[in-house]
């Protein structure tokens, strides 16, 4: 199986960053190091086309260092092909640079990703919360965040 | 003495024109709006959270209430993400693949449905939202026949469908299929011709294809500003590379270009439906993966190994491998993603929903900044959002 055409680029011009690389179910992911992320971003979209961001979401691996994930899905729109590029945040600095000012479409995203994970974005134009209220405390989606809300006795069912 | 002002005026949640619990709010200059900030979570369930304490099959009726105009669509793309992490895709029987495909331009017409209907209203033309609205009721009956529900309908499973069409479901789609051409025209008949449509919508809204690209606009909104992009054709899912249908592009990126193009989508869609009736063909409806889809219950009477796996399946639920996938479809609205990791138990670590009215809400101040107060609604309605795929 060769290998993706991105991942040779991106080892040839920023091969310190490039920490992994993962070949699963015929899709690619390169995990960079977020200080890198906009220039990466910016190189991918000019160089390699990846003109479009699909989605870009927080996951939280809590108990593994470091916990949190933020995971941009590519769409490179002549050549219909996708990618993803994930970016480790350590839980103590939890703080990405923007990349909105690559893809527009970033803006909404980064704020749901503050809003429900708690990792902030420098540079973000309008970094306030977007889905829970906006004197919400606490951020929803972290995995130590209760189903049932803050201020409720969890649930006794069989999934908990 | 007089002099300019900017008015804040709130529009919303509850609004009859904002399709949903949307909060606009609009500064506006006179009649001219200076800055339109849309607010939603209003609608916020909580779904990928919960989804995170369900197992995958306790999942699908929660995807079902996303976009509930179009339920079908969000319980396909979901279906389609596990089964590309479970690496089943090419197990899906025929039969399954091709009642997808029908049941899921059933639903593209459905939605479009809405759209018009409300988008009409909002601008002032009634009796377009009572024709479409007959029409959906066709829909929906064939619907409640099929899954057992209206609107949330929870028909798709990992591995194909709940269950088999029931008998002489076809001739029904075959006759509403060769009907809605024609309802069609007679929509168009009120709206594409008539003075008042036309001065509403030609020239609102418009939005050019490098700014709709980077401000993630997908779907008819997209392909209205010129950009050749569907998903069913371009990454084709489910079968859809054996049919043959057009992709609808047009080039003023305008309300009215819109318009046209959700109508020649819907007739396309009733291509499709005549096409997937022609190609079925009696056959099993679930993959053969004993682990993922439920046995025939008569297996699980008869057999040790049927009542098993039933049993496991529905008190533990299967286990994907380690990994994650993306999985977009086209939905009606635009490209609905699915981004499901599995840490190898029973329920996703982590399911994250790239809506597709999220990201073409936010074109919402770029399209109506500068224009009239009354061509926000137009907006609104051209972008055919609906609320509760935006907060979940």
């Amino acid at each position: 199986m060769s290998e993706h055409a991105a991942v040779g680029k991106l080892k040839q011009n920023f091969s310190e960053d490039v920490l992994d690389v993962v070949e699963f179910r015929g899709e690619t992911t390169i995990v960079v190091k977020r200080e890198k992320i906009v220039e990466i971003s910016t190189f991918l979209r000019d160089e390699m086309g990846y003109d479009f961001l699909c989605d870009l979401c927080g996951v939280d691996y809590l108990g593994t260092s470091p916990r949190f994930m933020v995971v941009y899905n590519l769409y490179n729109i002549a050549l219909k092909d996708r990618l993803r590029i994930k970016v480790p945040v350590e839980e103590s600095d939890a703080t990405v640079d923007t990349v909105s000012v690559v893809w527009g479409t970033a803006n909404w995203h980064e704020r749901e990703c503050w809003d429900l994970m708690g990792i902030s974005f420098n540079n973000h134009p309008d970094l306030r919360r977007i889905l829970m209220p906006d004197d919400w405390e606490g951020h929803p989606l972290r995995k130590d965040y209760p189903l049932q809300g803050p201020d409720r006795e969890p649930y006794q069912g069989r999934l908990q | 003495m007089a002099h300019n002002e900017i008015m804040t005026v709130n529009m919303g949640p509850q609004h009859p024109s904002t399709h949903g619990v949307l909060q606009l709010i609009l500064e506006l200059d006179g009649e001219t709006v200076v800055k339109a900030t849309p607010h939603i979570g209003f609608l916020h369930r909580g779904v990928e959270k919960l989804s995170e304490h369900r197992t995958y099959h306790q999942t699908i009726p929660l995807t079902d209430r996303l976009d509930y105009l179009a339920p079908m669509s969000n319980n396909l793309g979901y279906v389609l993400a596990v089964e590309k992490l479970l690496d089943i895709t090419d197990d899906i029987p025929a039969r399954a693949k091709t009642v997808r495909v029908m049941m899921a331009e059933l639903t593209r017409i459905k939605s479009h449905l809405v759209w018009l209907a409300t988008h009409a209203l909002d601008i002032g033309a009634m009796t377009v939202f009572i024709y479409c609205f007959r029409e959906r009721e066709a829909i929906m009956d064939i619907y409640e026949k099929i899954s057992g529900a209206r609107m949330t309908t929870n028909y798709f499973r990992v591995g194909g469908l709940s269950a088999d069409l029931p008998a002489g479901i076809t001739d029904d789609i075959r006759s509403f299929a060769k009907d809605m051409p024609g309802y069609i025209d007679m929509y168009e008949g009120l709206l594409t011709g008539n003075k008042i449509w036309q001065k509403r919508t030609m020239g609102v809204g418009h939005i050019t294809a490098a700014a709709a690209i980077d401000i993630g606009l997908t779907g008819p909104a997209l392909r209205c500003s010129g950009v050749d992009w569907d998903l069913r054709r371009d990454n084709p899912y489910s079968g859809y590379e054996d049919y043959d249908f057009e992709v609808i592009t047009r080039t003023e990126g305008d309300t009215f270009a819109r318009y046209k193009a959700r109508l020649d989508e819907m007739r396309e869609s009733c291509k499709i439906i005549n096409q997937a009736l022609d190609k079925l063909a009696p056959g099993p409806i679930l993959a053969d993966c004993p682990k993922v889809c439920l046995p025939p219950k008569k297996d699980v009477v008869n057999s040790i190994e049927g009542l098993i796996h039933h049993f496991k399946i529905i008190t533990e639920g299967f286990k994907p491998e380690v990994g994650e996938v993306y999985v977009g479809i086209e939905a009606p609205k635009g490209e609905l993603g699915y981004y499901i990791i599995s840490d190898g138990s029973a329920q996703p670590y982590r399911m994250k929903i790239r809506p597709p009215s999220f990201v073409n809400l936010q074109a919402l101040p770029q399209m109506a900044e500068g224009s009239l107060l009354a061509d926000v609604i137009a907006v609104i309605g051209t972008l055919d959002i609906v609320l509760g795929e935006i907060d979940r």
